[in-house]
């Protein structure tokens, strides 16, 4: 059984061995270390940079236009914010050169909050990453789909941000979301995990993982319902999933989307669902104005009006600067289980 | 290791003198015909490089135009179209790009005049932020460090740019331990940005000098003398194809036009023009006559005119077309 941070490692050796994954580089990427959070140990092809996040996303930009294949990382998302117009200018590569020239760069990035990660280790990164148009973006939440979509993501002939849910990336996989092919977690462990000291020797066993290509802009619906509609990804989804089960003791039946992929995203997925239900949640982490969650309701509002039951609702981060550090200002800074739940009940039971 | 450029004593064949000259001609009459489209209300903006010929001729003709790894990568920025010229370009797709055209074959009536893109011949699209070419630059030369080879990265930009923390990351990783990049670093030198004189803002005394705390080899030259940026430029790319390790080369040239349309784009009198300079020098050399500059003169000025009402007819890209290429291939 794996972890997210092991799929996503697991992944990018598939991507190295496979699929033509030239770089996995970042800092602390390469050896020693491996990632702040393990993801790259042990790849062939991971190296170490400067301490420059604008020197990484230039560097994969000149990679994918030399016909390379790089995976960037920045160490947290929270360091991403100084590369914007990098970021566009990526974006903008294909279109602006009329489709002459092609991007093919993955940016990998942990993001969110669920870690006491203080005011600069806890931003999310969806709202500001779906308003750069040319990108692709990703955010799993279970470690099959982290795989899945970073290995199309790897595979894609555009650049794609894969969004890592950093409080998501040590928990073990539930149920029927594992990386298919590999051994309990004992032995997954001692396969690829670096040991501590020294790692000069060692070198990763890696387990035999198939090419499992989860299909960018295709959601999940990880729990059917008729009563409500509940659109997420990352971090929140499983948190979506236990609000839901409270209240199937109340008679509410409530249908979880995780969306897995933000651009392209499944509209289809989404109206079929409102559609039958008339009531419909969306959930995110980051800031509430100008966020993600706000385009899908402004686009259920304009398409679904006379279908729907309910005001359809957002649940987002409040619109702070940062997340404060104690338990009590994060609480009310990020969307709980608790406020999930209300939401969820005050829509199953408005009457139009 | 850094220090004025000096030249050298052996001359260049005469034949690339008058090439030489012929690019550099072409492309003031192809920047001043843009201007005047611009004041005519042919086009938008414009921006381009009248007074950096002397420099993006040469680099042009030096330069190892194709497609791939094992030709050089090249990053330019907005004033070079001359070394476009010099490598071939027909004049009339710049005449397209500054009409927004459909035909204009870089962005297809998306960019300035001046951005070019190139797949065919390794030139990356110009951005119009500056100085972010020199952090794709590291990823186009990390390539070719490891394909091995002569083909190398070449990335251009001006002096107000420097101040970008880019440039900064340019000359630190093009110089990592044991994994330099084959990468020359070329900042033309005009003295300004936009409006505002470098000497109001920059104490250091030459742009190069920031190579030497990293061991970049850098030369200072006067980018003004064709034959002094041709033979320097040789150096330098043969230093950087040779050596697989990075060279700054700045080189001093002249703004003739202002920053762009949006300041006027007149001539400035008190710059030097590298191209008058040149032809007193060909024709005291006996290498062309006035006569004769006079006539190349008006036949290429009635080439772009006729180029320019060619484009006229050309038609404008569709409205829906803006909608194309915002991803490749095709979307799940």
């Amino acid at each position: 059984m794996s972890t997210m941070v092991q799929a996503i490692r697991l992944a990018l050796h598939v991507g190295e061995e496979r699929h033509g994954v030239t770089d996995v580089f970042g800092q602390d990427v390469g050896p020693p270390l491996g990632g702040v959070f393990t993801a790259t140990q042990g790849l062939r092809t991971a190296w170490n940079t400067p301490l420059d996040e604008r020197g990484i996303i230039g560097t994969a930009i000149g990679l994918a236009l030399a016909g390379q294949r790089p995976v960037a990382e920045i160490q947290f998302c929270d360091y991403a914010f100084n590369c914007i117009d990098l970021l566009k200018l990526a974006g903008g590569m294909h279109w602006s050169s009329n489709g002459m020239w092609t991007l093919p760069m993955v940016l990998m990035t942990p993001v969110g909050s669920g870690i006491h990660g203080s005011i600069y280790h806890s931003h999310s990164f969806d709202a500001t990453a779906t308003r750069i148009p040319g990108w692709k973006v990703v955010m799993p939440a279970t470690p099959r789909d982290a795989y899945g979509l970073l290995l199309s993501a790897i595979r894609d002939p555009n650049p794609v941000m894969f969004l890592a849910p950093k409080a998501l990336l040590r928990q073990k996989a539930p149920a029927g979301e594992d990386v298919p092919g590999v051994p309990d977690d004992r032995t997954l462990s001692k396969l690829i995990d670096a040991p501590l000291g020294d790692r000069s020797s060692w070198c990763p066993r890696w387990p035999d993982t198939p090419d499992l290509l989860v299909p960018l802009g295709v959601a999940k619906t990880v729990r059917q319902g008729r009563d409500v509609t509940l659109v997420t990804y990352g971090r929140m989804v499983a948190i979506a999933v236990t609000a839901a089960e409270e209240l199937v003791s109340e008679g509410v039946e409530t249908e979880v989307i995780d969306l897995r992929s933000l651009m392209p995203y499944d509209w289809p997925a989404i109206a079929s669902s409102v559609r039958r239900t008339g009531r419909v949640l969306f959930v995110n982490e980051d800031t509430e104005v100008t966020n993600f969650g706000e385009h899908l309701l402004r686009r259920t509002v304009e398409e679904l009006f006379y279908e729907l039951l309910a005001p359809p609702k957002l649940l987002a981060g409040a619109h702070l600067p940062g997340i404060g550090l104690a338990e009590s200002l994060e609480r009310v800074s990020v969307p709980q289980r608790d406020g999930i739940v209300s939401a969820l009940r005050a829509l199953a039971r408005h009457e139009p | 290791m850094t220090a004025e450029g000096t030249l050298a004593k052996d001359s260049l064949a005469p034949a690339l003198l008058v090439q030489m000259h012929d690019c550099m001609l072409r492309a003031r009459l192809l920047d001043e015909r843009l201007i005047r489209m611009q004041k005519q209300g042919d086009g938008y903006f414009w921006v381009g490089g009248p007074g950096e010929e002397a420099f993006n001729v040469p680099l042009g003709l030096l330069l190892h135009k194709g497609e791939g790894l094992a030709y050089d990568f090249l990053h330019f920025h907005y004033r070079s179209t001359a070394t476009l010229l010099a490598m071939g370009m027909p004049p009339i797709d710049t005449i397209r790009q500054m009409k927004n055209t459909s035909t204009d074959p870089f962005s297809g009536g998306r960019n300035f005049v001046g951005h070019y893109a190139v797949k065919h011949w390794n030139v990356v699209p110009v951005s119009s932020p500056i100085e972010v070419q020199f952090v794709m630059a590291l990823g186009t030369a990390l390539a070719q460090r490891r394909a091995g080879g002569h083909g190398i990265t070449i990335v251009v930009g001006g002096d107000a740019g420097t101040a970008e923390g880019d440039f900064a990351s340019c000359l630190i990783w093009s110089s990592r331990p044991g994994a330099e990049l084959p990468v020359l670093m070329i900042v033309t030198n005009n003295g300004f940005g936009i409006s505002t004189a470098a000497s109001t803002q920059h104490s250091e005394k030459r742009i190069s000098d920031r190579a030497a705390p990293f061991g970049i080899e850098a030369r200072t030259i006067d980018g003004n003398d064709p034959e002094i940026s041709y033979r320097e430029l040789s150096q330098a790319m043969h230093y950087v194809r040779t050596e697989r390790r990075p060279f700054l080369l700045e080189a001093n040239v002249s703004r003739l036009y202002g920053h762009s349309s949006s300041s006027g784009a007149n001539f400035i009198e008190d710059e030097v023009d590298a191209l008058t300079q040149f032809e007193t020098r060909l024709v005291a050399q006996g290498l062309r006559t006035r006569e004769q500059l006079e006539t190349m003169r008006h036949a290429i000025e009635r080439e772009l005119l006729d180029a320019t009402k060619q484009v006229r007819n050309e038609p404008g890209p569709e409205g829906p077309s803006a909608f194309d290429h915002v991803f490749a291939g095709q979307l799940p």
